[in-house]
């Protein structure tokens, strides 16, 4: 099965062939390295850009002004901070000009914590993100997601924050994505750049189709009745593993992947909850105006009376940085072992 | 500063046809009407804030009649500071819309009652959408820019911008990225030097000797024009936007300006009556050479704020937009 960079590359190509993508660029996107993880090798519109994330952002501003449809990269989370307003130029443009403008533009940029990247190669996004009105903001957990959700990213006409959850880009995954073919090492060979002088390669992409995962729609990957846990991006898979690690002791957990951040599935959330009556939300942004406490006051106000517990929330410590040293990032995002532990207690606890 | 490429005050004959010298005094005088108008809106509490381009008409008519109207890649595209009005009434634009920006009105055609006085946007005409945010129209620039050099033709986009902004990074953006070698974009880079940003004088705050200089290094065609003579923008612009339609590269042109009403209405907007007034030596000019009258020139602006103050009249009693608008338009739907 494809990985997470693989199926991103795959999801570009079908976009730049397909679905009206003009140019795919940031530092280090075109040839010859195509992205500091793989993920834009052999795109024919991919393209190398100064480096300036200020200039990125409004490059993909003026693109998509003037009836291009760019996806732009900033090739850490960590270095889009200085954009923040230009990205919110961005998701006020057609608000602001009361529907005179509309900027069909992607933002992708790795996100998160989990190859030891320390201070600045391991912040989320997804807290300030959700804190830009007017932008639509997707974060898959999965390589089929990945693939789904870009080609939905690319279909929209408005502006799309694609979050990459770093620690996944390699992994790889359990469902095929549309094309793909059946053997890894024939895929790896079709696709990923050479080793050495790549000059002259080009990839021999496979026949892919126009798989879509609706934004807005989150996936319930594991069915449980007890408790809900809701998460996405890195900390989904453990949260998935955990219900499952839990079954054994007889705790029967439901998990949500939210896949879409905004406009986000709270059908899908507050079924489960009135069903469950325990909700826990994981992510890994530090856990001080985090967007699971917006879910955890949405649950208060709009689920008070369904609750048998407190809604909780687990998410990263409220510190400067992710440290370097193993102990030191362990002990600042929660891990599988935090994880297992707070759906525990969440489960058996009693009023 | 170079000199201007005319014209003593002893000049022969002015060196463009006399119908053109006409429309531009019209618009400038429509233009200086029209701001003096949301001015006195402002003052009579038919607004909240003012902002906008009173000194400037002699740059940015010329402007707008020079720009190649219309919508997409194959048409000049305009990303704007809040000075630009002159250049929205030189490009057709009704005075009217700008009113009912200023008293937010639902008619506004700008932002539906939502965004100040000046922040006009067009997309019909290719006119990018003003916002507040100093400078971070110089980053989206060549954005529109790359995609008329690929679809070909002459579009080109033109930026504009005062001073004091060119400290930002978004400046350096835009002579890095429309400059790329051998992938050079077709960008009319304005800065209005009106040597002030609010109340801080660019004397101290600049180690260039011209903004325009900044181009150089780009190895950019720049020049540093007076822009309060409008037959100097005019032919100067005419041709920065030749060599920049022609050649597909960049222009950094930077234009003398001033700034007769200071910097907003939070600065009192009074007349500063220091600073030299484009549309008054324009009209001596015009005056000696027998292109207008004295009489004629007032007919004009009478008749101009007539017509101005009864649509200020009509846009007073216009509804406001409602509370439950706030949600409209935060996303565009596919038609
Ligand atoms: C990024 C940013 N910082 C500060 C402001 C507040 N502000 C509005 S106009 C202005 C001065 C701009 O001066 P200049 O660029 O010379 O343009 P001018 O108004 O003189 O035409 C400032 C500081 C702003 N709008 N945006
Ligand atoms: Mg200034």
């Amino acid at each position: 099965m494809a990985n997470m960079a693989q199926a991103v590359r795959m999801a570009l190509h079908y976009a730049e062939e397909h679905l009206g993508v003009t140019d795919i660029f940031g530092e280090d996107v075109g040839p010859p390295l195509g992205g500091v993880f793989t993920a834009t090798q052999g795109l024919k519109t991919a393209w190398n850009t100064p480096l300036d994330e200020r200039g990125i952002i409004g490059m993909a501003i003026g693109l998509a002004m003037a009836g291009g449809k760019p996806v732009a990269e900033i090739q850490f989370a960590d270095y889009i901070f200085n954009t923040i307003d230009l990205l919110k130029v961005a998701g006020n443009t057609c608000w602001a000009t009361n529907g005179d403008w509309n900027l069909p533009m992607v933002v992708k940029t790795p996100v998160g914590s989990g190859i030891r990247g320390s201070i600045y190669h391991s912040h989320s996004f997804d807290a300030m993100a959700t804190h830009i009105p007017g932008w639509k903001i997707v974060i898959p957990s999965n390589p089929l997601d990945a693939y789904g959700l870009m080609i939905s990213a690319c279909q929209e006409i408005n502006p799309v924050m694609y979050l990459e959850p770093k620690a996944l880009l390699r992994i790889k995954g359990e469902e095929r994505i549309p094309g793909e073919p059946d053997n890894d090492k024939l895929l790896s060979k079709m696709i990923d750049a050479p080793l050495g002088d790549r000059s002259q390669w080009k990839p021999q992409w496979p026949e892919l189709e126009a798989y879509a995962v609706p934004i807005g729609k989150g996936k319930v990957v594991r069915a449980g009745s007890q408790v809900t846990v809701v998460s996405y991006g890195r900390t989904l898979p453990l949260c998935k593993k955990a219900a499952d690690d839990l079954a054994a002791e007889g705790v029967d957990a439901e998990v949500i992947d939210m896949r879409t951040l905004w406009p986000y599935d709270w059908e899908l959330i507050k079924g489960s909850v009135e069903k469950t009556g325990r909700v826990l939300y994981v992510n890994e942004d530090t856990e001080v105006t985090n967007f699971g406490e917006h879910l955890v006051r949405r649950t208060v106000e709009e689920l008070f009376y369904k609750l048998m517990a407190p809604p909780r929330l687990l998410a990263g410590k409220f510190i400067p940085g992710i440290g370097l040293a193993d102990a030191l990032e362990m002990a600042s995002v929660p891990q599988q072992g935090d994880i297992t532990a707070a759906i525990r207690t969440l489960a058996g606890e009693q009023p | 500063m170079p000199k201007p490429r005319l014209l003593n005050r002893e000049e022969e004959s002015l060196p463009l046809e006399r119908e053109l010298l006409v429309r531009m005094h019209d618009l400038m005088v429509k233009a200086r009407v029209l701001e003096e108008r949301l001015i006195q809106m402002y003052k009579q509490g038919h607004g909240y804030f003012w902002i906008g381009g009173p000194g400037e008409e002699a740059f940015n008519v010329p402007l707008g009649l020079l720009m190649k109207k219309g919508q997409g890649p194959a048409y000049d595209y305009l990303h704007a500071h809040y000075r630009q009005s002159a250049t929205m009434m030189a490009l057709g634009e009704e005075p009217i819309g700008a009113m009912r920006q200023m008293k937010n009105v639902v008619t506004d055609p700008y932002s539906g009652g939502r965004n100040f006085a000046g922040h006009f946007s067009k997309r019909e005409w290719n006119i990018a959408p003003v916002s507040s945010p100093i400078e971070v129209q110089y980053a989206m620039a060549p954005g529109t820019a790359l995609m008329q050099k690929r679809h070909g033709g002459d579009g080109i986009t033109i930026v504009t911008g005062g001073d004091a902004g060119t400290a930002e990074g978004d400046f350096a953006s835009c002579l890095v990225w429309s400059s790329r070698k051998g992938n050079e974009l077709p960008v009319l880079i304005i800065v209005t030097n009106n040597k002030w940003g609010i109340s801080t004088s660019a004397e101290g705050q600049h180690g260039e000797t011209n903004v325009a200089d900044r181009g150089k290094a780009f190895n950019m065609r720049t020049k540093t024009i007076d822009g309060n003579d409008p037959i100097n923008a005019y032919l100067e612009l005419q041709e920065a936007m030749e060599y920049v339609r022609k050649e597909r590269k960049p222009f950094l042109m930077e234009a003398v300006v001033s700034r007769l009403y200071g910097h907003s209405s939070a600065s009192g907007a009074n007349m500063v009556g220091n600073e030299q007034d484009c549309l008054t030596t324009f009209e001596q000019r015009l005056e000696k050479h027998g292109i207008l009258t004295r009489k004629e020139m007032d007919d004009l602006r009478n008749r101009y704020s007539e017509d101005m103050a009864a649509m200020a009249r009509q846009v007073i009693q216009e509804p406001m937009p409602g509370p439950e608008t706030i949600w409209n338009h935060i996303y565009a739907e596919r038609k």
